[in-house]
């Protein structure tokens, strides 16, 4: 502490020390809270086509309403929030198959509670021709980004879905 | 920058990291907002420097007090004693 040199490199180093220690504090300042789970509704309002490539593929576009609420996923320590929606079925050859077929970024919590009225953003094609009849779920994912700290992600299952039996 | 003044300024330098920490982190989970928490903290660190790094006159309200030049002469240094007999290895 004797010159100008060892003074600031105390006040640095002991600055930065405590501010690793703040954003360690500050990233499971979140966790603490116990706010209720987030909700989720998707819609399937419409089946706009759904046909057999000449690949043997069937592929479908669907017409969806996502409204989602994920406000309570939001703390002071949030960043963003990645959210996208899988459609989730089992086919004799594999149990699960995911396909994405929406995505989106929440920067704030303003725009964490919305509807919105879309098409599939991604196309929804199977490996096969295993669509026709089939029962699948539709998942809403979503991975929390915080400023600092771990990021986690959770999602919500909504059951009950069918295809349709014939092509259309 | 005397010896009770480099205490000082670790000491101050210490306290006022730590306290404009808490009040950064307080502030900021108040507010909600990671920003003012790092504005806040980032302030903290610039008035801490500011307070401790220059040599500031009330570091040096406790000069060393040497003693003066005439008394060396009154008390001149020991002059080590010279043995009369070299240690020797072999006896």
């Amino acid at each position: 502490m004797h010159s100008y040199g060892y003074r600031a490199n105390g006040v640095l180093s002991l600055s930065l020390t405590i501010l690793a220690l703040l954003c360690t504090v500050a990233s499971l300042s979140g966790v603490i809270l116990n706010l209720p789970p987030p909700s989720a509704h998707v819609e399937v309002v419409n089946i706009n086509w759904f046909q057999k490539h000449r690949s043997g593929n069937d592929e479908v576009s669907l017409t969806l309403n996502i409204s989602p609420n994920l406000e309570s996923l939001f703390t002071w320590n949030t960043k963003q929030i990645f959210v996208f929606l899988a459609a989730e079925y089992e086919t004799p050859k594999n149990s699960l198959n995911q396909v994405s077929i929406w995505d989106g970024i929440i920067p704030s919590i303003d725009q964490a509670k919305f509807r919105i009225n879309t098409i599939n953003k991604y196309r929804l094609a199977d490996q096969g021709n295993n669509l026709r009849g089939r029962e699948f779920n539709l998942t809403l994912h979503w991975h929390v980004m915080p400023r600092t700290g771990k990021m986690f992600a959770d999602k919500i299952v909504m059951t009950g879905y069918r295809m349709p039996h014939e092509y259309i | 920058m005397d010896w009770q003044g480099q205490k000082l300024a670790e000491q101050l330098m210490q306290t006022l990291l730590l306290a404009f920490a808490v009040v950064a982190f307080v502030a900021g989970y108040w507010l909600g907002s990671f920003q003012m928490m790092l504005l806040i903290y980032a302030g903290g660190v610039a008035l801490t420097t500011l307070i401790t790094v220059p040599n500031w006159p009330f570091f040096n309200r406790h000069p060393l007090k040497w003693l003066d030049p005439s008394e060396v002469d009154r008390h001149p240094k020991p002059q080590p004693v010279k043995s009369k007999k070299k240690p020797t290895k072999q006896k």
